[in-house]
C-alpha cells in the first residue's frame, strides 16, 4: 500500500512531465494540420491556405491503393502465422517445464531485440545465398519471423493468469484435449491473441526496415512513404497518406488496449 | 458417456481425433514436442540460419579489383574497419546512441515518475495511452512529422521569428559539428528525432521501476531529515536505476541499428546502419556489411552483460 495519496504532485514535476506528453504528441498532431494546407511545394508554416482536395487526389492514385493492398496482404499473412507459432510457444513455454525453456523465450525474442537492419540484412543474404528470388513471400517471411514475439509476449501473459486446473477439471469431467482447447483453453486466451493478433499487424503494417531488404520491386505502404521521404514527388498526396496511416494505426491500439486493461501488459516489452 | 457412471476407468476413446487426444494424454512430452516444432524450426531455421550465415560472410572478403568475393576464411575484412573512415562511422554511432540514451532518461524520468506515483484513475489510462499511442504509430510517419518541424519553412523556424530569436536559432546551426544549413541536415535535427521516437522506450521500464518503489520508503527518508533532493539522490534513484537501464537497453540499440532517420534527417555522414545498408547495396561488399552488422551485436552483448550484472532484466 502506498501511503502518500493524499499528497500532490510538486508543480515542477507536473509542467515537466505535461512537457514531456505534448512533446510525444505534437508532432503528431501537427501531421493532421498539414494534410489541409493548399500549398504544394514547400513545407511551409503557418499554411497559406486550407483545402481538402489532396484527398481526392490521394483517393485517386493507383499507386497509393496498390502499395495499401500489398501492406494489407502481407500483414494479414504474417498475423495469421505469427498467431499460430506464437501461440503454440506459449502454450509450451508456459504450460510444461522442460530443459532449454529459457532458451526458447530468448529466441523467440531475439529477432525484435537485435536492431532491425541486422535481421533485415541477415534475411537477404540467406536469400541470395539460396538463390530465392525476392516476392511477397520473402516479405511475409521476415514480418512473421519479428511478429511472434508480439503474440508470444500477451499469450504467455494470459497463459500465466490462466490457472491449470481448469484444463485438468474439463479432462476430468470427460471432455478430450480438443474440446478442452475448444471451450476451456481458447474462450481465456481468446482476448489476449486478438489483442496479440493486432499489434503484430499493425507492427508488420507499419515496419519499413526489414522489408528494405526482404522485398524486391513490391512496395508496401512504408516503403511507398519512404520513397516519398527521400525524393519527394507530391507532398500532398505524402501528408494524407500520413494522416490516413495515424488514424488507422490508432484503432487497432486503442482496441487492443481495452481488450487487456485487465493486468495484462499490451506487449509492454517495445516493439 | 453411460459407461463413466460404472467404470471408474474410462475406455478408450474411439475416431481418430478421441485416439490423439488420449494420446497427448498418455505422452506429455509428444504433445509439447508438436507444439514445439513449428515455431523452432521457423525461428531456427529462418532466423538463426540466417543469422549464422550472415555472421560467416564476414570471414570472407572482396578483392579489391575484381570486386568479387572472395570465399576463404580471413580476418581482413574485421581488420578493415578499423580504417579511420569506417571507424568514424563506428565511434559517431556509439556517440550518438550515448547522447540519446541520456537525454532520453532525462526528459523521460519525470513523465515515468508522475505516471507512477501521482497519476490516479482516469489519468493513470491517459498517461499509459499518452505514451502507448506515440510508441505504436508509425514510424516513418513520426520522421516525417519531424520534417515538417524542422525544415527552415516549418514551425520551428516560425517560433524562433515570433519570438524574436532567430540569432539564436542561427548561433546554434553555426556551431561546429553539430550545426549545418537548417535544423534538418544537421547532427541536431538527427538527435531530437532519435530521442523522439525512442522516448517511450525509456519511459515504458522506467514506469515500472518507480511503480515498485514503496511510498513509506520515501517518507522514511524525509523523517530522517533527508531534504527532498537527498532523498531522491540517495533512495529514488538507485531504486529507479534497474528500469533505467533496461530502457537505455532499447534507445541504445535502436539507435545503433538505425538507419532510416540519419538518412532523412541529418548530414550526409554515415552512420552503421547506413553504412550496411550502402555496403551490401550500391557498394556490393557483402563481406564488409556483415562486419559492419556485427559491431552493434557485440555492442550490445557487453552492454547486457553489463545491465544484467545491474538488475535490469527484473525490471523489464
Amino acid at each position: 500500500m502506498r501511503s502518500d495519496r493524499g499528497h500532490r504532485a510538486p508543480l515542477v514535476l507536473k509542467i515537466a512531465a505535461g512537457a514531456g506528453l505534448l512533446f510525444l504528441h505534437l508532432p503528431i498532431l501537427l501531421i493532421f494540420v498539414y494534410a489541409f494546407t493548399t500549398e504544394e511545394k514547400s513545407y511551409q508554416w503557418p499554411p497559406p491556405g486550407f483545402t481538402t482536395q489532396w484527398f481526392a487526389v490521394t483517393w485517386n492514385r493507383p499507386d497509393v491503393w496498390q502499395a495499401l493492398g500489398l501492406s494489407v496482404q502481407v500483414a494479414t499473412i504474417a498475423t495469421a502465422i505469427a498467431l499460430l507459432l506464437g501461440t503454440l510457444c506459449a502454450a509450451a513455454v508456459s504450460q510444461t517445464k522442460f530443459f532449454g525453456r529459457e532458451a526458447i523465450s530468448l529466441l523467440v525474442i531475439l529477432p525484435i531485440a537485435l536492431p532491425g537492419i541486422i535481421t533485415g540484412i541477415a534475411l537477404r543474404s540467406a536469400f541470395s545465398l539460396f538463390d530465392i528470388p525476392f516476392s511477397v513471400w520473402t516479405i511475409i517471411l521476415g514480418h512473421a519471423t519479428f511478429c511472434v514475439v508480439v503474440v508470444y509476449n500477451n499469450a504467455v501473459a494470459r497463459f500465466r493468469r490462466t490457472s491449470g486446473s481448469l484444463i485438468e477439471a474439463s479432462m476430468d469431467l470427460g471432455a478430450d484435449g480438443f474440446q478442452t482447447f475448444r471451450h476451456v483453453v481458447l474462450p481465456n486466451i481468446g482476448t489476449a491473441l486478438l489483442a496479440g493478433g493486432m499489434l503484430a499487424f499493425a507492427l508488420s503494417f507499419d515496419e519499413v526496415i526489414v522489408t528494405t531488404f526482404t522485398g524486391g520491386q513490391q512496395s508496401t505502404l512504408p516503403i511507398w512513404m519512404l520513397e516519398e521521404l527521400i525524393r519527394p514527388r507530391q507532398r500532398p498526396v505524402t501528408n494524407v497518406v500520413a494522416m490516413v496511416v495515424v488514424l488507422v494505426t490508432f484503432l487497432p491500439i486503442l482496441a487492443a488496449y481495452y481488450l487487456t486493461r485487465d493486468g495484462d501488459q499490451v506487449a509492454g516489452s517495445g516493439k | 458417456m453411460t459407461s463413466a457412471a460404472t467404470t471408474s476407468i474410462l475406455p478408450r476413446r474411439g475416431g481418430f481425433f478421441g485416439a490423439l487426444s488420449d494420446a497427448f494424454w498418455r505422452r506429455p512430452k509428444l504433445l509439447l514436442f508438436l507444439m514445439l516444432t513449428p515455431p523452432l524450426l521457423w525461428l531456427g531455421i529462418i532466423y538463426i540460419g540466417s543469422l549464422l550465415a550472415l555472421l560467416l560472410q564476414s570471414f570472407f572478403s572482396v578483392d579489391e579489383f575484381s570486386g568479387l568475393i572472395n570465399y576463404e576464411f580471413t580476418l581482413a575484412t574485421y581488420a578493415e574497419l578499423l580504417r579511420p573512415a569506417n571507424f568514424d562511422i563506428i565511434l559517431r554511432t556509439v556517440i550518438m546512441a550515448a547522447a540519446v540514451t541520456l537525454f532520453s532518461a532525462a526528459i523521460g524520468f519525470p513523465i515515468a515518475y508522475y505516471a507512477a506515483r501521482y497519476a490516479k484513475g482516469k489519468w493513470k489510462a491517459i498517461f499509459y495511452l499518452g505514451i502507448m499511442l506515440p510508441l505504436w504509430s508509425s514510424y516513418l510517419v513520426k520522421i516525417y512529422a519531424w520534417k515538417l518541424i524542422l525544415a527552415k519553412e516549418g514551425i520551428l523556424t516560425w517560433i524562433f521569428a515570433k519570438l524574436h530569436l532567430l540569432w539564436l536559432l542561427d548561433g546554434i546551426l553555426a556551431l561546429p559539428v553539430i550545426g549545418g544549413n537548417s535544423l534538418s541536415i544537421s547532427y541536431i535535427g538527427t538527435f531530437l528525432v532519435f530521442v523522439y521516437i525512442w522516448l517511450p522506450y525509456m519511459i515504458l521500464p522506467t514506469q515500472a521501476a518507480l511503480e515498485r518503489v514503496p511510498g513509506n520508503l520515501l517518507e522514511a527518508s524525509s523523517d530522517l531529515g533527508a531534504t527532498p533532493r537527498q532523498t531522491f539522490r540517495t533512495v529514488l534513484l538507485p531504486l529507479a536505476l534497474p528500469g533505467i537501464i533496461a530502457g537505455s537497453i532499447f534507445t541504445f540499440s535502436l539507435t545503433l541499428g538505425d538507419y532510416i532517420i540519419p538518412q532523412i534527417i541529418g548530414s550526409s555522414r554515415l552512420f552503421i546502419g547506413q553504412a550496411v545498408y550502402s555496403q551490401q547495396g550500391t557498394a556490393g561488399n557483402v563481406p564488409l556489411a556483415a562486419a559492419f552488422s556485427v559491431v552493434p551485436i557485440v555492442i550490445m552483448a557487453i552492454y547486457l552483460w553489463i545491465a544484467k550484472r545491474q538488475g535490469a532484466f527484473d525490471a523489464l
